[in-house]
């Protein structure tokens, strides 16, 4: 716990003056301030920027944030000193997790200004969770990749179909067809009316399955490469 | 304190290392010397226990690798072959993070950094250091927790002779201090005038080892004796007692301006092994 801990406090010095991560963390609660109070259009869903740049935010800031993080470490061999000063792997990856969990959930907090004040509990609870396997999924590009260049070529196409996918889902059928194998929609459904409850099995099944496949995948690559 | 036997190791299907022997007594320096992908960084990553290997036998700090224990690697500091630091945090963040993971007072991170010699830049972040500052600072955190058994994977590649100097003075006052250390390097000079004991790797092999000096006397094939004469004519003679009455007169006539003898320095010795020289990129 105290060597989480230690981590934590470094990331934190660390991303205060890493522009790139900085910006994946405030870039969609930015924009959700100012697109939910700059643009009211007839007919629009109400906090249609809120909903959908959440969905983004989670596809996007914890994938690409963990999966850089630890590439990054692995690159500069600063990993391998941690862990030669006897930080476990686990204790590692425990620290950077809690840490962007905590830093989305802050923009999260930013991002539910707008909302009615009923809702909020329940909207954070669901961005919670798609943080959580976001996270995950970074983690096993993280544990694959040796360097940044390769992390980024794989964290690309996941976050393209993660945080896109549901956007375009919007006006295309078939690509809706597509996006509802992945958790990212099926939690832009929970959002839509603010509930985990009451949707139909699909969303519980692939939610749970996104879940298992994650951890799966995070439990081998772990057990297979470690942090090496 | 260290001790290999038959050392093996393959990525794939390529023999990196193949049967590594030799053993390190406390308070050694010794160097391991060969060319860029002779083996060097993986042979510290096995005796430091990162990395695991095919056969053979590891001994670190007097144990088995695999039974050395969170206590035994606070004894163990090592500076691995690039980057190692935070480049965006300053110095001095760059050393609580191991002061927090050590239990180490910060009062110390200053007395550490004046001691390599950055004792003006504590707040200057790494990226924003010269090689050789950077250099220090990578130290500065290998030294931080007073390991005993240091390892350094070519802590002075790169640098200019002023700060290969300071690194040099560093090194050997850890000597002083009773640590043991393990180096590698592509530098010849470097090797001999820091380490007790080099041994010379090629294509995973050990292929000489022992004192830098008694490596250059075995190879001393030619055993001359070279004579530079006030005059600029060199002259080479035999080791024998014509030699010797030749050397009697000439010094009497005061024509001598400087005698040298005819062994090979380290790089001509690994020349002439592999082949191959070691700073082949350079
Ligand atoms: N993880 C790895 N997977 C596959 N091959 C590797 C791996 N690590 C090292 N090698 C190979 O092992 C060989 C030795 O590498 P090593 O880094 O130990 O050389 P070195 O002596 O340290 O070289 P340099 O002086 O350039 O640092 C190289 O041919 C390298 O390509
Ligand atoms: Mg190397």
């Amino acid at each position: 716990m105290k060597n989480s801990m230690i981590i934590i406090k470094k990331q934190l010095k660390d991303t205060l003056k890493n522009k790139t991560i900085l910006i994946q963390f405030i870039l969609f609660p930015m924009m959700t301030l100012i697109m939910e109070n700059a643009i009211h259009m007839e007919g629009m869903p109400e906090h249609f920027f809120t909903k959908l740049f959440s969905i983004m935010y989670i596809g996007m800031a914890p994938l690409t944030s963990v999966a850089s993080i630890i590439s990054e470490e692995k690159e500069k061999n600063t990993l391998r000193v941690l862990l030669m000063a006897n930080i476990k792997p686990l204790q590692y990856l425990m620290g950077i997790g809690v840490y962007v969990w905590s830093i989305c959930m802050m923009g999260a907090v930013v991002m539910a200004i707008g909302l009615p004040k009923q809702d909020i509990l329940m909207y954070l609870f669901i961005m919670a969770i798609g943080f959580m396997i976001s996270i995950f999924v970074g983690a096993c590009i993280g544990i694959f990749a040796t360097n940044q260049m390769s992390a980024t070529s794989l964290v690309m196409p996941v976050m393209m179909v993660l945080s896109f996918l549901p956007m375009l889902a919007m006006f295309n059928e078939k690509i809706e067809k597509m996006a509802r194998f992945f958790f990212t929609q099926q939690l832009k459904l929970c959002l839509n009316d603010m509930s985990i409850m009451g949707h139909s099995n699909e969303t519980y099944i692939v939610l749970l399955v996104n879940v298992i496949i994650a951890l799966l995948v995070f439990g081998l690559a772990f057990k297979k490469k470690g942090l090496e | 304190m260290i001790k290999c036997k038959n050392v093996a190791k393959s990525f794939d299907d390529k023999a990196v290392l193949k049967g590594i022997s030799f053993d390190i007594t406390e308070g050694q320096i010794f160097g391991l010397l060969g060319p860029s992908g002779a083996g060097k960084t993986t042979l510290i990553k096995i005796l430091t226990g990162q990395l695991s290997f095919d056969g053979g036998e590891v001994i670190t700090l007097d144990k088995e690798i695999e039974k050395l224990t969170g206590e035994d690697k606070r004894k163990i500091g090592i500076m691995m072959d690039q980057f190692g630091v935070y480049e965006r945090l300053s110095c001095s963040d760059n050393l609580k993070i191991y002061a927090d993971i050590y239990g180490i007072q910060y009062s110390k991170i200053k007395e550490i950094l004046q001691y390599v010699g950055l004792g003006g830049a504590e707040k200057r972040s790494a990226s924003k250091l010269s090689k050789g500052m950077e250099a220090r600072l990578r130290l500065a955190r290998v030294f931080m927790h007073s390991p005993k058994l240091i390892f350094l994977d070519e802590p002075t590649s790169g640098l200019d002779p002023k700060s290969m100097q300071a690194i040099h003075k560093l090194i050997l006052d850890k000597k002083k201090d009773g640590c043991t250390i393990f180096l590698t390097t592509h530098n010849m000079e470097e090797a001999a005038k820091l380490c007790d004991k080099v041994a010379l790797l090629n294509e995973g092999e050990i292929v000489e080892i022992g004192k830098p000096s008694d490596i250059c006397l075995k190879y001393n094939y030619k055993k001359k004796i070279i004579l530079r004469l006030t005059s600029g004519e060199e002259m080479e003679l035999s080791h024998d007692a014509t030699s010797a009455k030749k050397i009697y007169e000439l010094m009497q006539e005061n024509t001598v301006e400087a005698i040298h003898s005819s062994e090979p320095n380290l790089e001509t010795v690994f020349l002439e092994i592999t082949g191959r020289k070691l700073q082949e990129e350079a």
